[in-house]
């Protein structure tokens, strides 16, 4: 079952990268066709200090990501003009039980940083891609790339309900 | 419909295969190949992707687990192992899991397994939970069939060969559990020679909490030392009442094949076990001194507990009169089973051709008109004609098992003749034969025991294979077949292995099942006391020569990854969590030089490994089960130094954590 699904990705991910190149999947990869082969850091500037988010930065930041709120369950998120304390404190509950195995908050590990993570992603991208990364993996071009260029470590789904994942976005409001 | 469509588009190239190899098929295939094979084939053909309509659940007979089937594809999706200890699943290796294998014998690693019955809700299966029979050394168990994972066993005291096990009464009020072999009550010194003195039997009847399914004995009736061979509860009218069928009433401790097949009828036993309950509860009884096991997973702890238990309540009909009575059967009867209505009790009469079928209404109007026609033991035994409510004649020879269908028949196996016979409930008349391949011993309706069946197939249960399949040297597998009993006539529609002896099965509609299954364990619901409920907790600690690591998995590492510390003479206790909360992600963990097995573990559990490493060096651990592309990389190593040593217990993950 798994061997297949694992399969499964890879062939995605190989036919994945001709994919974006050869045809557009809807409005989100209309604008990203360009760039997606790319693993140059380019124009990026301070070196040492920001080597985690350059490694994020590489190809995935380089799809537009302002307009792309990912696929799944969620549509549209309001953040409040502050931070909910409250919310955010149960957040980072969660956060260390469900996802501290694979994620530092400020430091690429088996994934990405949450850290600053406003700068690269819509709110309903990131609560997207904790409750639906199964799809995201296979379909989101962010996600996609993103997957790549994690080795292939797949973003496990840790079946957080909604609400958890919405506090887990407030938490991530406070790094 | 689609499936109908799609039937067709298989049909064709079938027919074109069966057509071009029809001449291989005559010289090459066995003798009695399927006539009518592309209906057959589209009768069971379930495509890719879809499911089937029954779950099966086959007792693997000798081999101790259960095997768990789609019907009609006979497709195998899992065996659960229940009285045998299973390296894959690490059941009975894990620490978790050990007390499941408790007896007053100590840890008994295997069992012969023979009759899974599911729970039932006013006699129909509800589907809750799966109670299965270990005969060797008496025990029940009882399976999660959210989890499809055994939960609890309890040894039966003061029974030998455990085998008229387990029937449930229709509101699995209780499971009932008969001895086969009679034993010295209580067990002592003595010779078999005293056998008709000396030996006993017992039918116990073990109380189900109605919520939790948790057993309890409540009390067992002490019996004459026959062979209590098998069980079946009354339902809908002669619900309050258990029924066995007993053989070797010449009592014999030897040669049974010769002496205990003497006499002319042997007894059907009738117990209003409501009466009984009430006797019992009302002060009677007596407290036997005794030992036995009841061993309970407990699912907060993911932990299972044994409990040693001293005393047990026995109840002797000789002294409380009007519970217990005798019915005369023919020939050493042996399948024991009730119709839908409860009115009908057939006892399978193994030496005979014909099929006794007793009535219950006559019975209570037997021991009412008190048609008595003597005494054994002190218990009564009624007149033959005044409780027997027709006979099937010359169904076959050698009748077994009957179950039922929702249209008012009944089917029997037939051992000898090696058949299936359909007859009608109440005439008598037989309908319809079908043989079978070969040797049937028990056979399955779908509910076919229960006050609800669903009479689409009947399952034969066959003990021999011989020329059905490939051959695999001097052992032959299993085999179980399936027929379609909608018409007027039964069809063979598929042969299928089995992995173990299918002793008995029993089916269910999948819909009843499927969407109760679980798919992870809630990892803030572990309250596993080993349990490590993020990477940050993960932690060795040494306690003496007991190392105790607290360890992580996650696609695709391990925390910590690396151990040192551990040395030669050390008992290393590895505690795994399984971080993850997704369906179908287990991670498996081994430890090189492990002498136990592997740990696989489901999403949110926590499993212990015991490790004793006989050696110095730095020795892999890995993950069995793939789970990611990075599967291979999920490993580590355990450091082992000389005993004595002072290495220092140290353990990291990641090259930024390791110590300097």
């Amino acid at each position: 079952m798994k061997i297949k699904n694992n399969l499964l990705l890879l062939t995605a991910l190989i036919s994945g990268g001709l994919f974006l190149n050869g045809c557009s999947s809807g409005e989100q990869s209309a604008q990203n066709q360009t760039k997606t082969t790319s693993l140059s850091s380019g124009s990026e500037e301070e070196e040492e200090e920001e080597s985690e988010k350059k490694a994020e930065t590489e190809s995935a930041g380089a799809i537009d990501w302002k307009n792309n709120k990912g696929l799944g369950p969620v549509r549209s998120v309001s953040l409040g003009e502050t931070v909910d304390q409250a919310m955010a404190d149960a957040g980072a509950v969660i956060y260390k039980e469900k996802c501290t195995a694979c994620h530092k908050a400020d430091k690429r590990f088996i994934g990405p940083a949450p850290k600053g993570i406003f700068e690269r992603r819509t709110p309903e991208w990131i609560m997207n891609m904790i409750l639906n990364p199964e799809q995201m993996v296979k379909e989101d071009p962010i996600a996609k790339q993103l997957l790549i260029d994690y080795n292939l470590s797949p973003m496990a789904n840790q079946n957080l309900t909604e609400d958890e994942a919405r506090k887990v976005l407030e938490y991530f409001r406070t790094l | 419909m689609n499936i109908n469509y799609r039937l067709l588009l298989l049909a064709f190239p079938l027919l074109a295969f069966f057509s071009s190899c029809s001449e291989y098929a005559a010289t090459k295939s066995g003798p009695q190949a399927l006539s009518g094979a592309t209906d057959a084939a589209s009768r069971t053909y379930v495509p890719p992707g879809s499911y089937d309509e029954f779950y099966l659940f086959t007792s693997g007979g000798f081999s101790g687990q259960v095997g768990v089937y789609g019907l009609p594809s006979g497709r195998l999706f899992r065996y659960i192992p229940v009285f045998s200890v299973d390296p894959e699943k690490a059941y009975g290796f894990a620490e978790e899991t050990k007390p499941l294998l408790n007896t007053s014998h100590g840890f008994i690693p295997w069992d012969d397994a023979h009759h899974p019955k599911i729970s039932q809700t006013d006699g129909i299966a509800d589907g809750r939970w799966l109670f299965i029979n270990g005969n060797n050394t008496p025990r029940i168990a009882r399976i999660d069939l959210t989890t499809f994972e055994t939960v609890e066993t309890i040894e039966v005291p003061l029974s030998g060969g455990n085998h008229s096990s387990p029937y449930l009464t229709q509101g699995t009020e209780y499971v009932i559990a008969g001895t086969r072999f009679s034993v010295p009550i209580p067990q002592t010194d003595a010779s078999s020679k005293d056998f008709a003195d000396k030996f006993k039997g017992t039918l116990s009847f073990i109380k189900v909490d109605p919520k939790t399914g948790e057993m309890k004995i409540h009390f067992q009736v002490l019996m004459p030392g026959f062979d209590y061979d098998l069980s079946a509860s009354g339902k809908g009218v002669s619900h309050g009442w258990t029924f066995f069928t007993s053989y070797n009433t010449e009592q014999q401790g030897t040669l049974k094949e010769i002496e205990a097949s003497q006499n002319d009828k042997d007894y059907v036993v009738a117990i209003n076990w409501q009466k009984a309950a009430e006797l019992v509860d009302g002060g009677a009884g007596e407290d036997m001194p005794v030992t036995y096991y009841h061993n309970l997973m407990d699912e907060s702890t993911q932990t299972a507990k044994s409990e040693v238990i001293k005393t047990v309540k026995v109840l002797d009909p000789s002294k409380h009169k009007g519970f217990v009575y005798f019915l005369p059967t023919p020939k050493s009867p042996h399948g024991m089973d009730v119709d839908p209505s409860g009115e009908y009790i057939v006892a399978g009469g193994k030496l005979s051709a014909d099929l006794a079928v007793h009535s219950f209404s006559k019975m209570l109007k037997a021991i009412e008109n008190k048609a008595i026609e003597t005494e054994v033991y002190g218990i009564p035994v009624l007149k033959y004609e005044e409780v027997l409510g027709g006979t099937v004649k010359q169904g076959g020879l050698g009748p077994l098992h009957t179950e039922f269908d929702d249209a008012g028949n009944g089917y029997t196996s037939y051992f000898i003749s090696s058949e299936i016979v359909k007859w009608k409930v109440g005439t008598w008349e037989v309908l319809d034969r079908i043989p079978t391949y070969y040797s049937i011993g028990h056979l399955c309706v779908p509910g076919g025991d229960t006050r609800k069946p669903w009479g689409k197939y009947v399952i034969a249960l066959n003990k021999i294979t011989k020329d059905r399949y490939l051959p695999t040297g001097p052992e032959l597998t299993q085999s179980a077949q399936l027929y379609d009993i909608t018409g007027e006539k039964m069809k063979l529609l598929l042969d299928f292995p089995t992995i173990g002896e299918p002793h008995y099965a029993q089916a269910i509609p999948a819909n009843i099942l499927m969407d109760k299954s679980k798919k992870v364990y809630r990892l803030d619901e572990n309250n596993h006391p080993h349990v490590t409920k993020s990477e940050d907790q993960a932690k060795v600690v040494r306690k003496g020569n007991e190392v105790h690591v607290y360890m992580t998995t996650i696609r695709s590492h391990f925390t910590p990854d690396n151990i040192e510390g551990v040395k030669v003479g050390d008992e290393v206790y590895f505690h795994v969590t399984n971080l993850e909360q997704d369906w179908d992600v287990p991670h498996g963990f081994a430890v090189l030089g492990a002498q136990n097995s592997e740990l696989l573990i489901m999403p949110g559990v926590t499993r212990t490994l015991k490790w004793e490493p006989k050696f110095v060096g730095n020795f892999p651990m890995y993950c069995t089960d793939f789970c990611s592309a990075l599967h291979q990389e999920m490993q580590g190593y355990v450091r082992v130094s000389p005993a004595g040593s002072n290495t220092p217990i140290k353990y990291w993950t990641g090259v930024d954590n390791a110590p300097l």
